[in-house]
């Protein structure tokens, strides 16, 4: 089923007395639900409003990803999350919508410095369980009126809500872009580095360690700022070897995970502490590593079946398989917390007609 | 304003309440004298009172369980309070519940330079974390105006912001994760010092729920490194037209400066004359200030001249030195000092779409002359957040009704122009009646439900946020 505006899809959702599969552009869903019928947003597509002076976008949530990338680019502005492909990763086809984004959450290298989808997120429309309309946040990146659904809408991956229309606050793209590299470094002297860079006032907007490639940082601005920034942090990484100046591609390949795409196997994602990253890789008995978010975010390639999360234990952050079959692609939750997510899940899709199960994790 | 009709069972069974709660506490976190209580009668929205049952100061997330448990167990409502600064009555008590301050619980837990976190516990002040890290070159970004004495948890409550928003966020986007007490008196941690959720984004729900979904009592908080340094530049127009247009200009120029705020004539004046800073005699005042080392700021100020020179300035003044970046601030910094030597006020914080800056000033203007009032405009322009700030008389009768329906007026065409009610301070009992304004039936319905999650027996603050109508049966189950 494929509605071309909300009044269809809330009428569809009415209607419907069996589970649907919540899709955008089918290019980044991950986890399991029970089958049901696919209901694919791609119709809710167009730019609603565009105010590059009030730094404020709202789009249908079909819109393609690619067409609102190419808007912002027009007035020299950009998300500032920067939303990574995973059709590589995932070995999909199709085109990704900034409604199936705003669902995932998902936030590539810049997240560090600019924040996730959902804090660019400052409205959304939905459709919930029961057909009805509802809208929460708006047009404005500074508003606290009410409960804030729209959080709770981005990452919730199809299971409270049909998004409808997403707005962001979106930032100017740079003028220049500088990325230094430190080759050859154990992963956690890359992540002492990565944090070094971090934490100095040089505003790094990336910082990724991709093991036998190199630890790259990034700066981005105005071309005399960045020139005067990396310049500092040359300076400053020195005591950990030799700094070179390389091509800003490597983002992209960081951001969409490329050095996995040939591999074969499951994929996980960790969100932890980033010290706390190279001890867990260590136990993690992984094919490959990359390390992002200066080591807060790391992706794993294990053997098919391979139970990461009893490998590494009792840590704190979470494990997400992103790629492979079976059952617990999310973390499980504390009882407590449990508790309040289905809850929430009853309360907004109390016919359990949503993805249902997907965000489950394993027992 | 209207507050629900205290329960009469609860108030009966006053004595029996305090008897519990000693047996929970240390004597010193118990307080029951009304001479006593009364310090907690209002927040810093000073024109509505009431004496609290009782009013506890705990200092564990222990002791806060154990008063949530023996709460819900009687059937008592808990209002939760940070520092008691909210402008919008989000911690104004009703006879019939517990005031639960959490400022006692003002510890540093852990700071963690190389992670960038601090973990506090939540009634410690927002400017002392910055306190606890700026040795090492951090700071904690959200910086409201209040932030000498109010509390992260009553930050988290609002989701407050503060002038440099425009470049750092606001509460939610700084803050990893809470430890909350829920009314059940179940202790739930959410998020951690890591970057992103597990499952449902729960901390983005909780923060800014105005403490109707639980009592956070410890916070992880982003920390992030202090820049090289910021250097404010002041211009005046001869128009608020073409002040928001410069604004809009320099947004799309691609700068994007830590604050850009906003001073209309009324408030140019009145600020003068109070703290004689020696702002230009003009319509329109904007100060944006920009950060980095001196070269980054320099030719960031450049870049923002030539934007400005094209809207013709009546005056540019870029601060030289130290002193004279001071000068730049006083009349900003003294601006609501000011206002309270021209009488009461009260302070909005309606959003608009920076877009319609010029006509939602033209239409204060229009309103305020009708009612016979005066108000001064003070703002962060880059994000939209306005501050009109509406001057009356508390001592002549009827004048505060007159100011509080101006300002309804005026956030009511804040929402229309696609804006919104509250930027950074909240709606408490302020701005509940104005919510349906904002939110359809519907809309507003969808808020409840996470309530009713996280607060199945409504005794959370349950009187806030909502329209009375809207809560009224829940309140009442």
């Amino acid at each position: 089923m494929r509605p071309v505006d909300e009044a269809e899809l809330a009428g569809i959702v009415r209607g419907a007395n069996a589970p649907l599969i919540l899709r955008g552009g089918g290019t980044r869903g991950i986890g399991a639900a029970v089958p049901g019928e696919v209901l694919e947003t791609g119709g809710l597509s167009g730019v609603r409003l565009y105010e590059p002076g009030a730094l404020t976008l709202v789009v249908g949530a079909g819109t393609p990803l690619a067409e609102v990338e190419a808007l912002l680019a027009g007035e020299g502005q950009r998300l500032a999350f920067d939303p990574p492909d995973m059709r590589g990763l995932l070995g999909r086809e199709g085109v990704s919508t900034i409604g199936g984004v705003v669902a995932v959450n998902a936030s590539g290298p810049r997240r560090v410095q600019a924040g996730a989808c959902r804090d660019s997120l400052i409205g959304v429309r939905f459709v919930d369980g029961t057909g009805t309309v509802i809208r929460n946040g708006g047009r404005v990146m500074k508003n606290v009126t009410g409960i804030d659904l729209v959080k709770l809408m981005a990452g919730s991956h199809g299971t409270l809500g049909v998004i409808t229309e997403v707005a962001f606050k979106v930032l100017p793209a740079p003028e220049a872009v500088a990325t230094l590299c430190l080759a050859g470094l154990e992963d956690a002297r890359a992540v002492e580095a990565m944090a070094a860079a971090l934490g100095s006032p040089f505003d790094v907007t990336g910082a990724a360690h991709w093991p036998g490639r190199g630890t790259f940082v990034r700066v981005e601005g105005f071309a005399t700022s960045v020139r005067y920034r990396a310049g500092e942090l040359r300076r400053l990484l020195a005591r950990f070897g030799a700094v070179e100046e390389v091509g800003a591609e490597v983002w992209a390949a960081v951001r969409d995970v490329v050095p996995f795409h040939g591999l074969s196997g499951d994929v996980w994602r960790l969100s932890v502490k980033p010290s706390d990253a190279p001890g867990l890789v260590a136990r993690a008995g992984a094919e490959a590593v990359m390390y992002d978010w200066g080591g807060g975010l790391v992706w794993l390639a294990v053997a098919p079946g391979v139970d990461l999360r009893a490998r590494l234990g009792v840590f704190q952050g979470h494990a997400t398989r992103v790629r492979g079959e079976g059952p617990g692609a999310f973390h499980p939750e504390p009882a407590a917390v449990a508790a309040l997510s289905a809850g929430l899940r009853a309360k907004f899709d109390p016919r359990g007609l949503f993805n249902p199960g997907l965000m489950q994790g394993a027992a | 304003m209207e507050m629900p009709q205290p329960d009469p069972a609860i108030l009966a069974r006053r004595e029996r309440v305090h008897a519990r709660l000693a047996g929970l506490l240390p004597p010193d976190a118990l307080i029951t004298d009304p001479a006593e209580t009364r310090a907690y009668e209002c927040d810093a929205l000073t024109a509505y009172r009431c004496l609290p049952l009782a009013v506890v100061l705990p200092r564990t997330t222990e002791e806060v369980a154990a008063v949530m448990r023996a709460c819900h167990d009687e059937g008592v409502k808990v209002i939760p309070r940070g520092a008691g600064t909210s402008l919008a009555g989000g911690s104004l008590p009703t006879p019939d519940a517990v005031v639960l301050g959490v400022a006692r619980m003002n510890a540093v837990i852990e700071t963690d330079y190389t992670n960038r976190f601090i973990r506090v516990q939540a009634g410690r002040t927002n400017l002392s974390v910055t306190g606890a890290v700026e040795a090492e070159g951090f700071f904690y970004a959200p910086d409201p105006s209040s932030q000498l004495a109010c509390a992260i948890a009553g930050n988290i409550g609002m989701n407050s912001g503060g002038a440099h928003c425009l470049k750092y966020g606001v509460t939610t986007n700084n803050l990893l994760g809470v430890t909350m007490v829920t009314m059940a008196g179940e202790v739930v941690q959410v998020g951690g010092p890591f970057m992103d959720a597990p499952g449902l984004d729960l901390l983005g729900v909780i923060c800014g729920s105005e403490g109707q979904l639980g009592v956070v009592t410890e916070a992880w908080l982003r920390i992030l490194p202090k820049p090289e340094g910021a250097r404010p530049v002041l211009m005046g127009f001869a128009a608020n037209e073409v002040a928001g247009a410069c604004v809009a200009d320099i947004i799309k120029g691609g700068l994007l400066p830590v604050a850009i705020e906003f001073m209309d004539r009324p408030c140019i004046v009145a600020t003068e004359a109070f703290a004689k800073a020696g702002y230009p005699d003009c319509e329109a005042l904007l100060i944006v200030e920009v950060e980095g080392s001196p070269a980054e700021i320099d030719e960031q100020l450049a870049r923002i001249k030539a934007i400005a020179a094209r809207h013709d300035p009546v005056a540019y003044r870029e601060a030289a030195s130290e002193d004279e970046a001071k000068r730049i601030w006083l009349g900003r910094k003294s601006a609501f000092g000011a206002m309270g030597q021209m009488g009461d006020y009260i302070c909005l914080d309606g959003t608009i779409p920076v877009s319609e800056l010029a006509f939602v000033l033209r239409r204060i203007g229009e309103l305020t002359e009708g009612y016979g009032l005066r108000v001064a405009n003070v703002f962060h322009a880059g994000d939209g957040n306005m501050h009109p700030l509406i001057i009356f008389n508390a001592n002549q009768p009827g004048d505060l009704e007159k100011a509080e329906a101006l300002g309804a007026d005026i956030l009511k065409l804040c929402v229309e122009v696609g804006g919104c009610l509250t930027g950074e301070h909240g709606v408490g009992v302020e701005k509940r009646d104005l919510m349906s304004v904002q939110f359809s039936d519907d809309d507003m319905e969808a808020q409840l439900r996470v309530k009713d999650v996280f607060d199945p027996g409504w005794l959370l603050n349950p009187a806030k946020v909502f329209p009375l109508y809207v809560t009224a049966s829940r309140r009442a189950a």
